[in-house]
């Protein structure tokens, strides 16, 4: 109110609409869905740079430590949030990720095929699976949650009962030797910036291993594709038409069918966008460890709406954004790596997901009604 | 060629044995203001939709400037430049004002393949129509749930209008709101069509309807009880005429002679 009356007595306002309080900038911050997770995260490091701060947590090799394993889930979580905007939720991310893994590795090391054709092959499922689950959830109005929880299993299974009878086991090494002078693997398998290191490593700036090579050697490429998705993300979202029907179909699925948003292919589209994501992911960790594992990305996909959540998306669509989400992925990252530099015992962890999550949703609710009740 | 711009000729819809709809016909010229009145399950809901191109009708004639007209789906009705605004209005409450008025039709720039959404225009054009009808979008982003039901109803209207509307068809556009607020939405309507647009009002509220209706076509129980000139019908007899007036006048002489009966 005294902001109110302040910006009548100003002369210079009066031409404008007496009801339009000044709205600080801090104000319009606090708006935006992200902001949740943007203190969270500053928070995180407050906290870790006084217990941990002289523990190596912060040196360069730390540091992107904990920054490859959020780039992992953001990767996820991103296109997670993207959906859960749309309106929908998809529970197969993890059992994707354990799939994919075998696509790549089956073929490579048991059907001969070259590893760059065996990567393609897992994005062209990840495209069916995604196209099927959203196909599927589009056609007969369920609730996604059902949908993709019944892909959970079907995949995972199939992961497990597919790759055992193909090749007797449940994991698939062996995939190292392949990587080397393959014209694809490359991007997903690449240390970047290596000059930096090595410059930081001779300026004596950073960690060496004792024979004089700097111990952090680059920026892994999780972290390039983290801020790729990212950037992609948030580009779609604020700046495309396809953003505007991603809020409208999340919105009020309805509504935005009257006026013409094609929502069932919005949609569709959105349940390939996690696939392809939990591709990326499992094609990063099968090359980066040499070897599929049935059972990668379990849980993961949990994690990924938490990151969306704590990120600022609505469980019931329609708000959100792809840099909270980045930062919601960051928190869990740095927490999950950051405990190790403590005295916490790690069991802790998921006490800290769980309680952040909470925080987050009835911070989100909050903001939601704010939002969407009259003035 | 007739001056109307639209022309429904006794239009009857069948839902099985169910008669929804009776020999119904509307004409309606620019400029023009019709109050469709009825009570509740007098057959609004199922004309409207037939109107907009939902149902087909299964017998009689949709004449739209001169040319006969079977719609398609109500895309086809779109396209002829008959809008409708539902009572849900479209809108999302989540989203900002401009985000919803371009909802599934947003100006793009830039080169192809990279083509973004123009928001910047979309914001200065959402602004610019909502200031014309007297609301000042103190924030053009701010959400639409921030609105008052009034200003979300004209905006629903603004925005059919500004996508080419020539005939606009409004269920109820008044019904959940206050008086002050429906008299703002009301005198919207009326500076569209004195902008040459053709209004299909629909309401059971008769003192909405009466102040800016040109014409009134009564239904009840799916047929037209007939089509008045605002100086042909008083707002006591279409009241009267809505809610079944001659049924209570014949209930009041028969309660009267069971009266005479018993002294």
């Amino acid at each position: 109110m005294s902001t109110k009356s302040k910006s009548i007595e100003n002369k210079k306002e009066i031409n404008q609409d007496e009801r339009l309080q000044r709205v600080s900038k801090l104000r319009l911050l606090l708006n935006r869905p992200e902001l949740g997770a943007l203190g969270g995260a500053i928070l995180v490091f407050i906290f870790f740079g006084i217990v941990a701060g002289d523990t190596g947590m912060f040196s360069a090799y730390g540091m992107l430590n904990f920054l490859d394993v959020s780039a992992n889930l953001g990767i996820i979580a991103i296109a997670a949030a993207m959906l859960m905007i749309g309106g929908e939720f998809d529970l197969s991310i993890g059992s994707m990720i354990g799939f994919a893994g075998i696509c790549i590795a089956i073929p490579a090391i048991y059907w001969g095929w070259p590893l760059w054709m065996s990567i393609i092959f897992a994005f062209s499922m990840a495209v069916l699976v995604g196209y099927f689950n959203g196909i599927l959830v589009v056609k007969t109005g369920l609730p996604s949650f059902i949908v993709t929880l019944a892909m959970l299993f079907i995949l995972r299974g199939a992961t497990l009962a597919l790759t055992r009878l193909i090749t007797g086991r449940t994991q698939v090494p062996g995939l190292r030797v392949l990587i080397e002078n393959d014209p694809l693997a490359w991007i997903f398998a690449t240390d970047t910036f290596k000059w930096v290191f090595t410059w930081l490593g001779s300026m004596n700036l950073i960690d060496l291993r004792t024979d004089g090579t700097p111990l952090a050697t680059g920026i892994p490429p999780s972290v390039i594709w983290f801020i790729f998705f990212a950037i992609v993300a948030t580009w779609i979202l604020m700046k495309t038409r396809y953003g505007n029907w991603i809020f409208a179909s999340g919105g009020d699925k309805n509504g935005a069918n009257n006026v013409g948003v094609p929502v069932g292919k919005v949609k569709i589209g959105l349940f390939i966008g996690t696939a392809v994501a939990s591709t990326v992911f499992a094609t990063i960790q099968v090359l980066d460890a040499g070897s599929a594992d049935t059972m990668r990305g379990t849980l993961k996909e949990l994690e990924a709406i938490a990151a969306a959540v704590v990120g600022g998306c609505l469980l019931t669509g329609g708000y959100g954004s792809a840099i909270g989400a980045a930062f919601g992925a960051l928190i869990f990252g740095t927490v999950s790596m950051g405990i190790f530099y403590t005295d916490i015992d790690t069991d802790w962890f998921k006490v800290f997901l769980g309680a952040m999550m909470l925080i987050a949703v009835i911070f989100n609710n909050y903001i939601r009604r704010k939002v969407t009740e009259s003035k | 060629m007739s001056d109307y711009l639209i022309q429904f000729n006794n239009i009857s819809k069948f839902f099985g044995k169910v008669i929804a709809l009776k020999d119904v016909t509307m004409k309606l010229k620019k400029g023009e203001i019709m109050c469709l009145l009825g009570d509740n399950g007098a057959g609004k809901s199922t004309l409207i939709k037939t109107l907009a191109g939902v149902h087909k009708p299964d017998e009689g004639e949709i004449i739209v400037e001169g040319k006969n007209t079977i719609f398609d789906g109500p895309k086809d009705a779109l396209d002829m430049g008959i809008a409708t605004v539902y009572q849900d209005l479209a809108l999302v409450s989540l989203m900002s004002v401009t985000r919803n008025f371009f909802m599934g039709r947003e100006p793009l720039k830039g080169p192809p393949l990279f083509k973004t959404f123009d928001i910047e225009k979309a914001n200065k054009i959402a602004a610019e129509r909502m200031g014309q009808i007297g609301i000042d979008v103190r924030d053009p982003s701010q959400a639409v749930g921030t609105m008052s039901g009034g200003e979300r109803q004209c905006l629903a209207i603004s925005r059919a209008i500004y996508f080419g509307a020539k005939v606009l068809i409004l269920d109820e556009p008044t019904s959940a709101l206050g008086v002050h607020q429906a008299s703002v939405v009301l005198k919207y309507i009326v500076k569209a069509a004195s902008e040459g647009l053709a209004v299909i009002l629909i309401t059971h509220n008769v003192h909405h309807a009466y102040p800016v209706g040109n014409s009134f076509t009564v239904l009840n129980r799916g047929k037209s009880l007939g089509t008045y000139a605002k100086k042909d019908i008083t707002r006591e007899k279409l009241l009267s005429m809505m809610a079944g007036g001659e049924e209570l006048d014949k209930l009041e002489v028969e309660l009267q002679e069971m009266n005479r009966a018993s002294t």
